[in-house]
């Protein structure tokens, strides 16, 4: 889209008279737009995305993805190889390849067995370029010393040779990381142990190999740690530090007898290696924190259950008691409330016999109070007759409550014979409504 | 390990390009090489039949299970994917004549077939018929590639609808395919032809005719600055590869009738057995001139063999190929343009291999238009595999994606875009006439920016450029009068006459007309026979940035015209 298309006809000229601010002239405006659905595929549209999503233009677009992809290429060729180079080691002599340090010499010291068989070619390509002995005539140094160019060349077919590198990588002690000298504690002991087992991994067949991890690692990772330590299935050989074995012009017999030797002393050094490295796991093993941390939590796991199930059934036993000594307690207490009850009872009732016994009394005053409702003069004893039997019917049909509400009546009504007469009379009357009395039954209080 | 390295890493993405069709599904991904390659399935197909079939609750897929249509109709299911996603009262189930038929059940449509050893028969929804179908599809992808597929872009028709999607999305999830993207048919066609390394990018307009095996899709897209606008679509589903097989069915049953006095296709078996065969004889006529066909025990253990030219069958076809021709006619219509305005014509589904549609096509449209198709354009790529190669390309490029990343991509808010309506461009004037070049085309998305480069003046000095909207017309030329007397006689000939035909149809060309002129810039003093590169940004709002310089120097005018909006 960026790239221009040539169109093949001139421009006209400029008319005579033409003028424009900064030769610039607007005359008109785009007509409308319409509003279309651009299919999502494609990666110019994907641009067109990126463009809109993120507010950009074209051009700044343009530069980003340019930026973008510079800082790929770069990332890719940081990890140079530039070491410094000790001058001991350049004044090696290329005879004594077997003592020299073939990593250092390729100035790879900071990756040692971890380097890939990439960076041990361009790390080679790098010393050559700088110490290939025509380089060094051409500067004028004609000492005509390659040694170190051979040493180069030793270090790189060894280390690209997988079976010689084990071999040197067996025996390459600036790899090894010495275990520490005293116990330690807390987080100085996954400090100090940690890298000693994973340059010790380095020899195992089988990867990746588990780490030291934390404090805070799970009993799973640390006894996979231990396990797996204690089964490590090594590689490790002893072959670079075989003798010489001399060549032919020396008898059979010297050759065996250097062969046999070497395939001793290999043997003596694997057996001492995998001794070596047992002892150094129990040692790791016996200053471990964790593992008397587990042990703890799982006693104090199982001790936990066991307090558990004590204290459920303390708790089963006192729910127990409890409910007995509420039940009991339930029991007495509607026992003395039963014996209050019939307490109080008794004397309500002997109250109420009372208060009838008085009502009663009053009911029956009441009319001796107004003269049997004689007109004047001593009631006849017919009169008084005929009063007190329909007092005595009244008297027998009515409860307590409306006993006491009569007396109240008559009470109020005192010695008026007319009140007294109108209460009783009432009375008749609500019990004839009540239906307790029949109609015509009380003769006087009708 | 480490406690922070326990954590499993997530399964590296591969996606790969799906096509799915009614008939026929293809799988392609983009080989290290950066070319797409359609991947075949282990019985060597790369149009594998979009069929399943089961026999003794063993399932067989695409070839094999097509075979089965003979003998185990009612166990074979084919023709699902227009199913998916849609009610039983709105499907079409013609196609499933002679396999398994669809049902309803609550609301989608399903398949009552004998998939187990048991003699029950079970019902199996649409949409499980396609995770299978998928998970088939799947498998041979991992088995090529070696890697496990667990992605996909996938190709629908321009009318699915979401529901379909959804069904689709779904179905291919169960499969254990990650949906990334669903792509239309035709786009997908045409970047499957702008994805060749070869390929530049071009403003065209591009009418892609999908001619399928049971329907037919006619689709004008836009292609501009590499940005793809469907502008109009048409559809006919009762067109396709089936409709022509139908004519050569018929002809060989007319044939067989004369000797032997049955009908073959009152007979089920021996039809379905007439069709397979009647297919595969319609395939061997797009390549070759002759074709044979024969089939054992067609009806009443009668053996049948006959041969078919391709002249006969194109003069039996004469009506559907006027058919699909016509289709693509209304499409052009349909989007309010010219056949003058198509700059390419892409050829895609199986029925596209057809020799004839395409040299039907070209008569319809211009000479400059580019018709591509295999028998046209020996650079044409396979019709059959263009949707399944675009949808790998697709696939390849959003595969390191975020699914949120894609999802905010085919957002609306991303995807609708404003589209010039006239064509912007820059007015010549000379002592004699005024002509217009076109810079940006009509339909294109905004914001959008062309560079063009022109000649100043022989002599140099001042220059202007006047930068404007333009229209097209069309102007008709009136042929000689002595053409008009020959009219009436080549009309009654035949078709073969076709192209002494054109000569005497009225003349038709485009002229681009100056409408609106928006902007003028002066540039001054330019050294003779010096070159002017204009840069026109359109901005969303209708807003204009011109500028205009002097190739090979620091003279540069630039200005800016607001949008209305």
């Amino acid at each position: 889209m960026a790239t221009p298309q040539v169109v093949n006809i001139s421009l006209p000229s400029l008319p005579q008279g033409w003028a424009g601010e900064k030769d610039f002239k607007i005359v008109g405006a785009l007509s409308g737009a319409t509003k279309r659905n651009v299919e999502p595929v494609g990666p110019h549209f994907l641009a067109h995305a990126r463009r809109s999503r993120h507010n950009r233009t074209f051009s700044e677009d343009e530069r980003l993805q340019a930026q973008n992809s510079v800082k790929k290429t770069e990332v890719e060729e940081d990890d140079d190889i530039s070491e410094d180079e000790d001058p001991m080691m350049l004044n090696r002599e290329a005879k004594d390849w077997k003592g020299q340090d073939h990593y250092a010499v390729l100035g790879l010291k900071k990756y040692r067995w971890r380097a890939t068989p990439e960076q041990i070619k361009r790390a080679h390509r790098k010393k050559v370029l700088r110490h290939h002995p025509d380089k060094k005539a051409a500067q004028g140094k004609g000492d005509e010393n390659d040694s170190f160019f051979k040493c180069i060349q030793k270090a790189t077919d060894l280390l690209l040779d997988p079976t010689r590198r084990r071999q040197f990588d067996s025996v390459d002690e600036n790899a090894d990381v010495d275990p520490p000298t005293k116990k330690l504690t807390g987080s100085k002991f996954y400090k100090g142990w940690g890298p000693v087992f994973v340059a010790e991994g380095r020899f195992s067949n089988k990867q990746p190999v588990p780490t030291l991890g934390d404090e805070n690692s799970t009993q799973d990772h640390v006894e996979t740690f231990y396990n797996f330590w204690y089964n490590v299935d090594s590689w490790r050989t002893f072959e670079y530090l075989d003798e010489d074995v001399p060549d032919d012009d020396v008898s059979r017999d010297q050759k065996r007898h250097v062969e046999k030797k070497n395939a001793n002393a290999r043997r003596k050094r694997k057996t001492e290696d995998v001794v070596r490295l047992r002892e150094l796991v129990d040692e790791c093993l016996a200053s471990d924190e964790r593992i008397k941390k587990f042990r703890q939590q799982a006693r104090a796991g199982k001790d936990a259950k066991r307090l558990a199930k004590e204290e459920e059934l303390r708790k089963a036993k006192e729910a127990k008691e409890n409910a007995k000594a509420a039940e009991e307690k339930a029991k007495k207490d509607a026992e003395e409330a039963a014996k209050a009850d019939r307490e109080k009872n008794k004397k309500a009732k002997e109250a109420a016999k009372n208060a009838s016994k008085k009502n009663k009394r009053i009911l029956k005053g009441s009319v001796k109070d107004v003269n049997y409702f004689a007109a004047a003069g001593e009631p006849s004893a017919a009169e008084i007759d005929g009063v007190l039997t329909d007092v005595d019917l009244i008297m027998a049909k009515i409860d307590v409550d409306e006993l006491a509400v009569l007396a109240e009546k008559l009470t109020i009504a005192g010695k008026d014979g007319a009140a007294v007469k109108t209460a009783w009379t009432g009375e008749a009357q609500r019990l004839v409504e009540a239906g307790k009395l029949k109609a015509g039954e009380a003769k006087v209080f009708a | 390990m480490g406690d922070a390295a326990n954590t499993p890493a997530e399964a590296e993405r591969y996606a790969i390009g799906i096509s799915f069709g009614n008939s026929c599904s293809s799988i392609a991904r983009i080989s290290p090489e950066g070319k797409a390659e359609v991947i075949a399935n282990e019985e060597g197909d790369r149009q594998i039949p979009s069929i399943l079939s089961y026999i003794d609750g063993e399932e067989y897929h695409g070839t094999q299970a097509k075979a089965q249509l003979i003998r185990n109709g009612t166990n074979t299911v084919a023709y699902f994917r227009d199913f998916l996603g849609k009610e039983f009262k709105s499907i079409d189930p013609t196609p499933c004549h002679q396999s398994a038929h669809p049902q309803q059940k609550d609301a989608t449509v399903a398949f009552t077939v004998r998939d187990t050893a048991s003699e029950t028969p079970n019902t199996i929804t649409v949409s499980e018929i396609t995770t299978r179908h998928f998970q088939r599809l799947r498998r041979s992808a991992t088995d090529f590639l070696g890697k496990d597929v667990n992605a996909a872009v996938i190709t629908v028709p321009t009318d699915f609808t979401d529901a379909q999607r959804e069904a689709l999305v779904a179905s291919a999830k169960a499969a254990g395919l990650d949906v990334l993207q669903l792509i239309h048919e035709p786009v997908a066609a045409v970047m499957a032809y702008d994805a060749r390394p070869e390929a530049t990018v071009t403003d065209k307009l591009v009418v892609v005719a999908d001619f399928g095996g049971t329907r037919s899709d006619v689709a004008v897209v836009a292609s501009r600055g590499g940005m793809y606008t469907i502008l109009a679509t048409a559809h006919d589903y009762e067109l396709g590869g089936a409709t022509l097989d139908q004519i050569i069915i018929d002809h060989f049953a007319k044939e067989f009738m004369k000797k032997h006095k049955t009908d073959p296709r009152e007979n089920a078996r021996g039809l379905a057995k007439l069709k397979l065969e009647c297919e595969a004889t319609r395939k061997a006529l797009s390549l070759s001139s002759n074709a044979q066909l024969s089939i054992e025990s067609l009806v009443d253990g009668v053996d049948y063999g006959s041969t078919v030219n391709r002249t006969r069958f194109e003069l039996l076809a004469g009506k559907v190929f006027s058919q699909f021709t016509g289709l693509i006619e209304q499409v052009v219509k349909k989007a309010e343009l010219d056949v003058l305005d198509i700059d390419e014509v892409i050829f895609s589904g199986g029925a596209s291999h057809t020799p004839k549609l395409a040299s039907l096509a070209s008569n319809i449209f211009p000479e400059t238009t580019k018709i591509l198709a295999p028998a046209s354009s020996t650079t044409a790529i396979n019709p059959s595999e263009l949707s399944a190669r675009g949808a790998a390309f697709q696939a390849s490029l959003v595969q390191e994606f975020e699914h949120e990343d894609i999802e905010q991509s085919i957002h609306p808010m991303v995807t609708v875009t404003p589209h010039l309506t006239k064509a912007i461009g820059v007015e010549f004037t000379s002592q004699t006439e005024t002509t217009f070049q076109p810079l940006l085309g009509a339909e294109t998305a905004l914001p959008a920016r062309r560079i063009a480069q022109y000649f100043a003046p022989k002599e140099g000095g001042d220059v202007l450029v006047r930068v404007c909207e333009g229209a097209r017309e069309i102007k008709v030329t009136k042929p000689e009068p002595k053409a008009k007397e020959d009219k009436p006689a080549a009309d009654e000939d035949d078709s073969d006459f076709d192209s002494e035909d054109e000569e005497e149809e009225d003349i038709r060309e485009i002229v681009w007309k100056t409408e609106k002129p928006v902007a003028e810039l002066a540039v001054k003093g330019v050294k003779a026979d010096g070159k002017i590169e204009v840069m026109v940004h359109v901005n969303p709002d209708l807003g204009l940035q011109i500028a205009v310089r002097e190739v090979g120097s620091q003279n540069a005018v630039r200005g800016a015209v607001n949008g209305s909006a």
